[in-house]
């Protein structure tokens, strides 16, 4: 034990192992993608060489929205000369279960991200700072040191964060492949807690995704319901991150797992197994506003999680914003109407993008990422160090910042996570525009050494992207112009992404 | 000492509450029996013996567990796999009642999914945690959320003398024009911004930090990691600087909230060092160094001292020579010191001088500097405690480093960032903010004292803080623990106060108790002193 301290730095007193390890995870091409942006960030008239950031999932396409209602609300966010006479109560308001309309409005804004088809208890709504800490949180109620959570790859890069550092919790992966889609299956999750079992490993539960970060997919309601028996049969936990709800923006309607619950017959589900963790960052692109909920079936998880929600309070100043926020019906409607619409506008642009690179995705209806299929452009197939080694062109030549499988433990190399909600219109074909002539050049480059025939075809090929390209900036627009005055037409099910 | 992990244990819960007791019971059995057992192979034997007798001892319950579903009687908690529920009770109703007689199980290897089926187990952690609201602390917090004094609305209502707000500062009263002038702005509030806190923030919260030091050492933003809340600073730290099984050493009586914001979730532990009111509370260097050497013999590794200065909850401050010697303590045996300053702006005696760890170690070398970090916070001084924004200051960059990255799972809104950027940014707001936030503690205070000493009562000299450390010995009816809880009880049910006992400050003398006089205004005073007057006379004629 003595030989793991570390000395920190160069005084004597050392650190604790939670200060020195690097269990912490951000030494992984997720967050070394984010220095190298912050390095060099993008700008379309001042730095218009820089790198564009695409590893951020942020919401940005719906802040004006929110920003009018600021504009027309001043007495809510109590900065304002029309709100400043409620400081005093607000600065001094200190309650872990926080305000009570703040809890009222989120359990209606949950309800209403999940198409109305579920309510939620206000008394079961624990606040946590950001989906990070609710993570966090809920990892510290369930499990102990050496517990172990399933967790289907790839995974949000970072869990190993959220979910190990501090709780000294484990993570076994439940890997899923391209060859269905990394879809996740009972099967898979079986066969994972079985043979984590096997291997004497204490596991307290399976945690996921839901809508998928990284793939951007949903889980259909059926599997959902089997996952639930199957936690229920085994007795262990059941925790769906569901931050990414109201970013479905196409197809069947996103199951949550309180929909499951409340279909299910009793003698099939143990509620006392099923949390949810939410937040406001995706959902209403509010990250900066950090608030995380833990919404648990559980008494006794509810009443830890409150008394733990005192490490990482939402300040009452946004508890009340937020309140009188999500407590105008009418914009909320709007808001998640206007924002999935949005979304769903942006994500077929992008797809289709780099579908004339000869660039395919995951085909996915939700989410502010697309799962992007770069294998044939390894250079060595099915080989990691490639997939870093092309990572590495993408972040210094193409100047884009986009996440590698690997750091989502991603057990096939060749895909990557790019994000495409965070930026305007302008940026993204900045974007688009880099990676076409990136692909366009590499296959050239690989032309060169291919043998005659393969020239020929080769050369079709450059012809039929360079006239891609000359095209390029019209089509985008036009592309971007019909969808917004006909969004059913721009469907990314439209049979022409999903060839 | 290994961490024992309070847990439900999953198998033999419902029918064995002499079975909670099978921790503790075998752990009285096998203390002595390795006294008796003593000689050649004493201390194996010793904890053989009663081990596998406990072992037997589950391994019978076990089997009549097994036999039970053939007496007909459905359990409460049946394993919800094999057989049905009792469809009248929800299953979370089952659950907890059955948590209500939860028995603390010896060891996790008791909890091992092979033995799925019996009841939904959580951690250790949260178990530990459910238990914790019976203590005096929360149910008199409790008291007052249900019945509220207010002076007109509720006059029978329960007077909140036992947690540290600072209610009665009117912030606002002071200049809001002035303070928040420019509103929010919405740019940067939605997106992701650094979770260790905006620069702006960070100067400004130097700036009022070196205020309220009187401007005897300047701060600087960059060593500040802000924080939502102070409970998160402290925990921070704590996973910072100990790993689970080491121990910290704090000088008692001590802030009530340690147990849980230090212990709790890191697993890290906390040896009290008793000080004693013969020396008037003052830290005896003496004393420190024995209980150091205690834990070590006892093979428990001392990884920092947390000292709050001004003292939660005596409001003493700690004088130059005080630091130096702890800092050459911490030299001495390679350890931190965590100073706890939330108080800093609220000295309230004339002429009291406070100093902060942050002058003493400016002039020393970089590697004693590097074993300091400072704890402050915005919502004791500023009353803000809805804002929850704290700040960890500290020489060691390697602790402020691990601190950023450990922000993310706590951070401060942005909105609420930006809000405080425009309050306290202005200097001139700010010093007048500190002292008129002097005067009225300094105010309200000599009101209680006199007030206490008209009833008899002493308190120790409070110089800073919210705090009034009350000596009650005389009105206990027995000189232990239990005089001082029957006192505290007639104090919120008879009195309809509510305060703080000593014991929940780990105070090792009974009969003191912590009054918090920053939510009275002066004319809230006489009300409580009648209140305590009636009390101290039911006592009389008891005693």
């Amino acid at each position: 034990m003595g030989s793991l301290i570390k000395s920190g730095g160069v005084s004597g007193a050392i650190l604790s192992r939670i200060a020195t390890n690097d269990q912490h995870g951000e030494n992984s091409e997720y967050f070394d993608g984010w220095k190298a942006y912050d390095k060099d960030p993008f700008h379309l008239s001042r730095n218009p060489h820089g790198i564009i950031q695409m590893g951020l999932a942020e919401n940005q396409l719906c802040l004006d929205l929110i920003k009018d209602w600021i504009k027309e609300n001043p007495k809510a966010s109590v900065c304002t000369p029309e709100g400043v006479y409620q400081f005093s109560d607000i600065a001094n308001f200190q309650d872990y279960h926080g305000l009570k309309e703040f809890r009222q409005a989120i359990a209606n804004f949950m309800g209403k991200a999940r198409g109305g088809r579920v309510t939620f208890d206000p008394e079961r709504i624990v606040m946590s700072g950001g989906a990070t800490g609710a993570n966090e949180t809920i990892m510290f109620c369930l499990a102990d040191p050496g517990d172990v959570f399933l967790v289907p790859s790839p995974y949000y890069a970072a869990f190993d964060r959220d979910l190990r550092w501090r709780t000294g919790v484990e993570i076994v992966p439940v890997h899923c492949s391209s060859s269905n889609n990394f879809k996740l299956t009972v099967e898979a999750v079986e066969w994972a807690y079985k043979k984590a079992v096997q291997s004497n490993k204490n596991v307290k539960g399976l945690l996921f995704t839901n809508p998928s970060n990284p793939l951007g997919t949903i889980l259909d309601k059926d599997t959902l319901k089997n996952l639930v028996r199957f936690v229920t049969r085994n007795n262990i936990h059941l925790v769906v991150d569901e931050i990414y709800a109201a970013t479905v923006f196409a197809g069947e309607n996103f199951a949550s797992v309180a929909e499951v619950v409340k279909d299910l017959d009793s003698s099939e589900v143990n509620v006392d197994l099923i949390h949810i963790v939410y937040s406001l960052s995706k959902d209403m692109g509010l990250p900066g506003f950090r608030v995380g909920i833990v919404y648990s079936y559980n008494d006794s998880v509810v009443s830890c999680a409150r008394k733990m929600s005192s490490f990482g309070l939402v300040s009452s100043q946004t508890q009340f914003m937020l309140a009188s926020m999500l407590s105008d019906d009418s914009f909320v409607d709007n808001f998640l109407m206007e924002s999935s619409k949005r979304l769903g506008i942006r994500h077929g642009v992008f797809t289709l993008g780099l579908k004339k690179a000869d660039i395919n995705c995951l085909i996915s209806t939700a989410g502010l990422f697309v799962w992007m299929d770069l294998r044939h452009l390894l250079r060595v197939r099915n080989s990691f160090e490639s997939e870093i080694e092309l990572w590495h062109i993408i972040i210094d030549k193409v100047k884009l910042n986009v996440s590698p499988g690997s750091s989502f433990q991603c057990t096939e190399p060749g895909w990557f996570r790019v994000c495409f909600a965070n930026m305007d219109d302008d940026t993204l074909h900045v974007a688009l525009r880099r990676i076409q002539d990136f692909v366009s050049k590499n296959s050239n480059k690989t032309a060169e050494k291919a043998s005659d025939n393969d020239k020929l075809i080769q050369n079709n090929n450059a012809k039929k992207q360079k006239w891609k390209q000359s095209n390029l900036r019209l089509s985008f627009r036009r592309l971007y112009e019909d969808g917004l005055s006909s969004p059913g037409i721009m469907s990314p099910h439209s049979p022409l992404l999903r060839t | 000492m290994t961490r024992t992990e309070p847990n439900r244990s999953s198998k033999s819960d419902s029918e064995n509450s002499g079975g909670g007791g099978g921790g503790t019971t075998a752990m009285r059995v096998i203390v002595p029996l390795q006294g008796v057992v003593q000689g050649r192979g004493g201390l194996f034997l010793g904890s053989v013996i009663p081990c596998a007798f406990f072992y037997f001892l589950q391994f019978y319950l076990k089997r009549n567990r097994k036999n039970e579903p053939d007496s007909g009687e459905p359990s409460p908690d049946s394993d919800p796999s094999s057989g049905s529920p009792d469809p009248t009770r929800s299953q979370s109703v089952g659950n907890l009642t059955e948590l209500a007689s939860l028995p603390r199980s010896l060891s996790r290897i008791l909890l091992s999914p092979r033995l799925s089926g019996g009841a939904v187990s959580i951690s250790g952690r949260a178990g530990c945690g459910l238990k914790g609201g019976d203590s005096p602390y929360h149910v008199g917090q409790k008291r007052v959320e249900e019945d509220p004094y207010d002076e007109s609305g509720n006059p029978d209502g329960v007077i909140e003398l036992g947690s540290a707000h600072n209610t009665k500062m009117d912030w606002v009263s002071e200049d809001p024009g002035e303070a928040i002038s420019d509103g929010l702005c919405m740019s940067g509030i939605a997106s992701y911004e650094p979770s260790h806190g905006l620069i702006e923030l960070k100067t400004a919260v130097a700036g009022f930090m070196s205020e309220a030091t009187k401007n005897s050492v300047s701060f600087d933003p960059t060593q500040i990691v802000l924080t939502s809340g102070a409970a998160s600073a402290i925990e921070i730290l704590s996973f910072c600087l100990a790993d689970s099984g080491n121990a910290f050493l704090v000088p008692t009586p001590c802030s009530p909230g340690y147990d849980r914001d230090v212990k709790w979730r890191t697993g890290v532990d906390l040896i009290h060092v008793p000080c004693r009111s013969a020396d008037n509370f003052n830290i005896s260097m003496l004393v420190l160094d024995r209980a150091f050497y205690q834990a070590k013999k006892r093979g428990v590794r001392i990884r920092g001292v947390i000292i709050s200065n001004p003292w939660n909850p005596t409001g003493t401050l700690l004088s130059r020579e005080n630091l130096y010697a702890l800092l050459d303590f911490a030299r001495e045996r390679n350890i931190h010191i965590i100073s706890n300053e939330v108080f800093a702006g609220s000295v309230h005696e004339e002429g009291g001088e406070f100093v902060s760890m942050a002058e003493v170690v400016d002039t020393e070398e970089n590697v004693d500097r590097e074993r300091v970090h400072i704890i402050y916070d915005l919502s004791k001084d500023l009353s803000f405690p809805g804002l929850r924004t704290a700040a960890i200051y500290s020489f060691n960059e390697s602790v402020l480093s691990a601190s950023r990255k450990l922000t993310t799972l706590s951070p401060v809104s942005s909105p609420t960032q930006h809000l405080l950027i425009s309050a306290i940014s202005s200097p001139k707001f700010v010093q007048r903010f500190v002292k008129t936030n002097r005067e009225r503690l300094m105010r309200v205070y000599a009101e209680l004292v006199k007030g206490l000493k008209e009833l008899g009562i002493e308190c120790t000299r409070s110089s800073g803080g919210f705090f009034c450390w009350v000596d009650m010995r005389g009105f206990m009816s027995s000189y232990s623990e239990k005089g001082e809880i029957e006192l505290w009880n007639k104090l919120l049910n008879i009195g309809k106060i509510n305060v703080i006992p000593g014991s929940c400050c780990h105070c090792i003398e009974p009969g003191w108790f912590r009054l918090c006089f920053s939510n009275l205004s002066e004319r809230d005073v006489p009300v409580a002193m009648n209140r305590i007057r009636k009390v101290c006379e039911t006592c009389k004629s008891q005693n």
